[in-house]
């Protein structure tokens, strides 16, 4: 069979990713969450729609929620990435992970990370957000099981969290 | 009082898997990568009904990183379907038929070889939705199918309906119809293979790994003890991945060819096109009542959109709701289901029930308003403790009666507050329904394991798509072994086990799996107690097994289960349970009875959900956070079908119109108001001591129309086709007959 060797042109690129430094080699064209998920082995964000329709492929960049579906890797030079693997106790994407397990706001589980990410923006703006601005930070999220109420009540119950550290600390 | 077998009643348990979902650190099929891995994508019809003339792959072979392709020509003889078809077909009949498949170093690459492709299509005129496939003069879908009809008509009938209809007082009769519908499953349909020398392995979002390893076996022509199917976690399911799909097949046949490991994911598009959708329906209705609102006949004509194919699983009784929820002794019902060049339908959540339940109980509220009777003395009314249709009892006869009362009081019914804005209409309805499934699907096997170290392992062939399986299941376990459910392992999701279980559908997990569970824990426990008896040189009867340890109930001495197991030969403390066969005395239904509140604006017909309730019969609630979690993403998905969602297809060509998650309206976080679920948990002993029935499907059922029924009350007029779209929410406020 005829099959040629001839690859792709691949471009360098650097970019911090959960506070590690990932240095890549990607075809331009290649999205930032094909090279999450094919380059650094970060399956977390998900592949879901391709157009920015449905929030599975949320990630932060440079602390602002992205669908990363719609940037292109070599976007994101020296820029820094967290993802849902980013996650651990003590950091807002911890609080989150622990809230949703505590509230069951999943079933499948494949928007979660997605879901997580959205919120870890918010709440990273807005300690004790608001419900219309919790409900706007995942209207962008599809979830096919249904799990929203649950999401709400997650997210409400940090964002009570919240308010108590921040009622503590003007006190 | 519970029965003593009964888990744990509503123990808040946390679903197992969770940590790994929400780290993202769960593996899903489309997550696997293997060494070597290669991607494979495949080349789909852009036309609803054509031949393909010629296909000329030798640009495909030129593009780099393309590694394999194969077409019609490269076709082992596999037939799909119903109708026999092959793998790649020089006859198409739907957009997004299959026409070839390329394999690739890199989905880029794959993406690239798709495009590269030449091909002649002769285009042939489509047939497009129900009017269409039933015109007397249609092009036929298959040749050998007159009228387009793809099987013998399915009639029903019991009693006399005409007498039946003479003898009413109040009839209402018309026509309804619901809408095609997609699973939209957010991880698509798709598969990992890797063939280990001889052994076919497959990782498979699939609802069903023993269906894939049978029918993949089959179509290759492999011995089953050479296919193994791996499935840990699946991104979501709805009915479309309980039967097996040609992608499978094709990435095995590629992976064989290139002696690499193939992934093969489909991608939205796809997804939408071909891979599954809940067929349209248009249901001719008559229903006769008497004065004081009896039932005394039932007449229902049903027209299904099966799509270009017939597949497998469950079967879509749109006729099942009209013989089974209602006493009513002069029922027909006649059921046909029609060819069109779209893509195959296939089970989605209580397949049929959803389409029957949502017409039939929109017509009740119209006889409701016809006697001037509230809508749920009219049902009351025509309570019926038996199944009909089996001509059984009901094995819980009182459940349909308890979730009426459970959804009344916590809706507050008839109870509304007043509107708050001018021109703004708010409405309440509500619907009830019935579902045979959420019972047992023999055959299943289980076993447990004491290990060394005296963890336990609980073993099954059966998949989590999402419900909670691990879960459930070790909670089984860990009460009859009183243990902390953490305690207990679950495996499941690999045919290697070779412990059959039933496909996730039907809603039968629990109520299959739960009592072979029970069976081989309680067997588990004997083995224990009886081993214990002799270390401690004491009387079983005189022990009692307490959270890893069996002590005497009387005294001081105690033996761990891990020095037990430590004594006993190594892998010798196990036991099995199995369900061969369903009792059959009696009709295990489910139910549930759903209320709706709304709000109508009437200059821009939106339509605002203010609360639903639900309330659902499923036996014995064994945990009461994922019944939550089944019943509120059951109703989120309802009402879904009830507003927004919508397969668009145009009539002339067939393309579909809205194949991706912009223009396909699935509900978001903001279209979701608060969701109660109106607590039933009636035990149902009929098939197992555990008292449980399944929850997946019965919270779907009755979404719909209690909406359409509460806007139907809003704005005083009659709506009878689904969705309630803004197109047909600005045509009805013309007719609206309320005041502004």
């Amino acid at each position: 069979m005829a099959t040629t060797d001839a690859q792709p042109r691949h471009t360098p690129l650097s970019l911090w990713v959960n506070g590690e430094y990932r240095p890549l080699s990607v075809q331009p064209r290649r999205t930032l969450l094909d090279a999450l998920r094919n380059d650094c082995g970060l399956t977390g964000a998900k592949k879901v729609c391709e157009m920015g329709n449905c929030g599975a492929c949320t990630v932060l960049l440079d602390g602002a929620a992205v669908y990363s579906c719609l940037v292109l890797a070599v976007e994101c030079e020296q820029r820094s990435v967290t993802t849902i693997e980013g996650g651990a106790a003590g950091n807002t994407v911890g609080a989150l992970q622990q809230a949703f397990i505590e509230h069951d706001a999943l079933q499948c589980g494949y928007c979660t990370p997605g879901q997580i990410m959205s919120l870890a923006a918010l709440f990273e703006r807005e300690p004790a957000p608001t419900e219309a601005s919790i409900t706007e930070a995942v209207a962008g999220n599809l979830c096919r099981c249904g799990a929203y109420r649950h999401i709400l009540e997650a997210a409400r119950s940090l964002a009570a969290s919240g308010t108590e550290r921040r009622g503590a600390g003007d006190g | 009082m519970a029965d003593p077998a009964a888990p744990h009643s509503q123990a808040p348990v946390l679903r197992r898997e969770a940590r790994q979902k929400v780290t993202g650190r769960a593996h899903f099929t489309s997550d696997i990568e293997l060494p070597g891995q290669l991607y494979a994508g495949i080349l789909r019809s852009p036309h609803a009904r054509a031949r393909v003339r010629r296909i000329d792959a030798s640009m495909v072979r030129e593009v780099a990183g393309v590694r394999d392709v194969i077409t019609h020509g490269d076709d082992p003889g596999i037939r799909w379907y119903g109708e026999e078809v092959p793998t790649f077909g020089e006859e198409l009949r739907f957009v997004g038929d299959e026409v070839a498949a390329v394999t690739a170093d890199s989905e880029e690459s794959v993406w690239d070889g798709l495009r590269a492709f030449t091909i002649a299509y002769e285009v042939l005129e489509p047939v497009i939705g129900l009017a269409q496939a039933a015109c007397a003069n249609a092009p036929l879908v298959y040749r050998d199918k007159p009228g387009n009809l793809a099987a013998e008509p399915q009639v029903y009938c019991r009693g006399d309906v005409e007498a039946g209809f003479a003898a009413a007082d109040v009839v209402v009769t018309g026509a309804w119809t619901t809408q095609t519908a997609l699973h939209n499953a957010l991880e698509p349909h798709g598969c990992n293979a890797w063939w280990d020398g001889e052994l076919l392995n497959l990782w498979v979002s699939t609802q069903s790994i023993f269906t894939v390893r049978n029918n993949v076996a089959r179509k290759l022509g492999l011995p089953l003890n050479r296919v193994r199917v791996h499935s840990q976690h699946i991104g979501g399911g709805f009915g479309a991945k309980q039967v097996d799909w040609k992608p499978t097949v094709i990435a095995a046949i590629l992976a064989r060819r290139s002696n690499r490991p193939v992934k093969l994911m489909l991608d939205r598009e796809a997804e939408s096109l071909a891979a599954g959708n809940r067929n349209a329906t248009r249901q001719q209705l008559k229903l006769g009542a008497t004065r004081d609102g009896r039932l005394c006949a039932i007449s229902a004509t049903i027209a299904i959109d099966g799509g270009a194919h017939t597949l497998g699983g469950e079967n879509s009784m749109v006729a099942g709701c009209y013989q089974q929820l209602y006493a009513c002794d002069n029922v027909y019902t006649e059921q046909r289901q029609y060819y069109s060049n779209t893509g195959p339908a296939v089970a989605f959540r209580a397949p049929g029930y959803v389409e029957g339940t949502a017409a039939l109980e929109q017509a009740m509220d119209e006889l409701a308003t016809e006697l001037q009777l509230d809508p749920f003395v009219l049902r009351e009314r025509n309570y019926t403790a038996r199944d009909q249709l089996r001509d059984k009892a009901y094995s819980s006869p009182d459940a349909l009666r308890r979730c009426y009362s459970a959804a009344r009081e916590a809706f507050n019914w008839p109870l509304r507050p007043t509107p708050q804005v001018a021109r703004k209409c708010r409405g309440i309805g509500m619907a009830a329904s019935v579902w045979p499934g959420g019972n047992s699907h023999p055959p299943a096997y289980t076993t447990l394991v004491v290990q060394g170290d005296g963890s336990v392992s609980l073993l099954t062939g059966a998949q989590d798509i999402g419900t909670g399986t691990r879960t459930v299941l070790a909670q089984v376990a860990a009460q009859v072994l009183e243990l902390a459910p953490g305690r207990v392992e679950v495996v499941i999701g690999d045919t290697a086990t070779e412990l059959h279980a039933p496909p996730s559908a039907g809603s039968a997990t629990l109520a299959t799996l739960g009592p072979a569970v029970h069976t081989a824990a309680t067997e588990l426990r004997g083995q224990v107690l009886a081993l214990a008896a002799r270390e401690l040189h004491a009387d079983v009867e005189t022990l009692r097994m307490d959270n890893g340890y069996v002590r005497e109930a009387a005294g001081s001495r105690a033996v761990s289960l891990a020095d037990l197991a430590a004594a006993a030969a190594p892998g010798s403390l196990r036991s099995s349970g199995a369900v061969l066969a369903k009792p059959g005395a009696s009709s295990p239904c489910t139910f549930a009875v759903q209320c709706a509140e709304v709000e109508v604006d009437l200059d821009t017909a939106e339509i605002t959900l203010l609360r639903l309730v639900c309330a659902p019969d499923c036996g014995a609630i064994v945990n009461r956070l994922l019944a939550d979690s089944q019943v509120i993403g059951g109703v989120t998905q309802g009402l879904g079908f009830a507003l927004t969602e919508e397969r668009l297809v145009d009539e002339a060509s067939g393309l579909v119109l809205n194949a991706n998650l912009e223009d396909y309206l699935v509900p978001t976080v903001a279209d979701v108001p608060p969701i109660t679920h109106a607590i039933v948990d009636l035990p149902d002993y009929s098939e197992n001591p555990l008292g449980v029935k399944g929850l997946g499907e019965p919270p779907i059922i009755a979404t719909a129309p209690a909406i359409v029924n509460a806007v139907c009350d809003a704005l005083g007029v009659r709506l009878r086709d689904l969705p309630l779209n803004r197109q047909r929410m600005l045509a009805a406020l013309t007719q609206t007959a309320r005041p502004s």
